[in-house]
């Protein structure tokens, strides 16, 4: 798990229109400048907010590039509670250490 | 000449994002009690508001994060958030580079803070100014707490810099303004997002508007974590403006939650004496 890297490069995505651009434009390029797993690659490349939430990404970070991918609210959320369906409780990071109100 | 005017209000991106989908009554009553403070707030007549506020992420990361930091710049800009997403558009905001170097220069000789001369607004600063500013006319000068990446500063300390804000302020000329933003309870931005414990924020507003301080640094983290959330972190900002203006008791202007804004959304005043 490289989590650090993992928000590293969102909350540079989310903050620098110049990030943004190499984001669209060379894609490969620009992550591999951060250390990340296939899985947190992947995870990244797809969009899919439900994994990286489960992998433990602050959701102040996830929710502003929820917003930047054009995921609506009710998707937004809907997704990372999808994401602890598929993967499980949440592997790292703050959430780890909150109680799962859902239950 | 100092502090003028001190208050605090929430700042929630669903507060203007998603205001459409709140219920219009207690939306309206909200935004009402914003707009008196913004009343209030230019009787005062201040030269600069200070904004105490909780980023998420827009400035501030986990490879140097500051437990307090404040701005040293003539202009800044927000927010960071998709304009449509948050209902707001993208704006420059002035800031007052003279006074706050010579705040944060007062400030250093008691207590521990980092500056920074670069600083893009999040919905953190952006919400309240919205209401409070709305023709973004007031300088400003943000100070952000970190709330949200542990570990971070005590309660004790918040308070405490609070304090030593509040004299930094009566020692300059200018008429300074100050407004917190923060929590309370919330879950913001994980599936339980909506989540209010209104109990706990009725209990903390009480302890926070009558200033008794002993309660308010009692609490803690983990106590916080259970009961209010990790937004529930977000009260040191509170606790920076109850240390602003230690010994005098504050007047709730509104209180209550609205889950769609993922938080129990408040305004209040407090005294300047």
């Amino acid at each position: 798990m490289s989590l650090y890297y993992v928000q590293k490069l969102l909350y540079q995505l989310n903050r620098d229109p110049t990030i943004r651009k190499r984001f669209d434009a060379d894609l490969d390029e620009l992550l591999g400048e951060y250390s990340l797993t296939d899985e947190e690659r992947a995870a990244i490349v797809e969009g899919d907010i439900g994994l990286l939430y489960v992998m433990g990404v602050n959701g102040q970070i996830l929710m502003h590039y929820a917003a930047l991918i054009g995921q609506e609210w009710d998707e937004y959320i809907a997704a990372m509670k999808q994401g602890v369906a598929d993967h499980g409780a949440v592997r790292g990071g703050l959430y780890t250490l909150l109680e799962d109100r859902t239950r | 000449m100092s502090l003028v005017f001190a208050g605090v209000c929430s700042h929630a991106p669903g507060i203007t994002g998603r205001a459409k989908r709140a219920d219009p009554e207690i939306r309206d009553a909200f935004y009402a009690k914003l707009d008196e403070l913004r009343v209030r707030l230019e009787a005062a007549k201040p030269d600069v508001l200070v904004v105490v506020a909780a980023e998420h992420f827009a400035n501030f990361f986990m490879n140097n994060m500051p437990a307090y930091c404040m701005g040293l710049a003539d202009e800044y800009e927000g927010p960071i958030e998709d304009e449509d997403w948050l209902a707001i558009r993208r704006t420059a905001v002035p800031g007052n580079v003279e006074l706050s170097r010579r705040i944060i220069t007062y400030m250093l000789g008691e207590i521990d803070l980092s500056y920074a001369e670069e600083w893009k607004f999040d919905h953190g600063i952006m919400v309240p100014l919205n209401f409070l500013t709305p023709r973004y006319n007031l300088p400003v000068i943000p100070v952000n707490v970190n709330c949200q990446g542990p570990p971070l500063t005590t309660l004790e300390r918040a308070y405490e810099f609070g304090r030593v804000l509040r004299r930094a302020c009566d020692a300059q000329p200018e008429r300074i303004a100050l407004v917190g933003t923060g929590g309370i309870s919330h879950w913001p931005a994980t599936p339980d997002s909506g989540t209010i414990n209104e109990a706990w924020d009725r209990d903390f507003l009480d302890k926070f508007i009558n200033n008794r301080r002993a309660e308010l640094v009692a609490y803690s983290d983990e106590e916080t974590l259970r009961d209010a959330g990790q937004g529930g972190f977000e009260i040191r900002t509170f606790l920076t403006v109850a240390g602003a203006t230690e010994g005098a008791p504050g007047e709730l202007l509104f209180y209550a939650p609205i889950p769609i804004f993922a938080v129990g959304c408040t305004v209040a005043e407090m005294t300047v004496q």
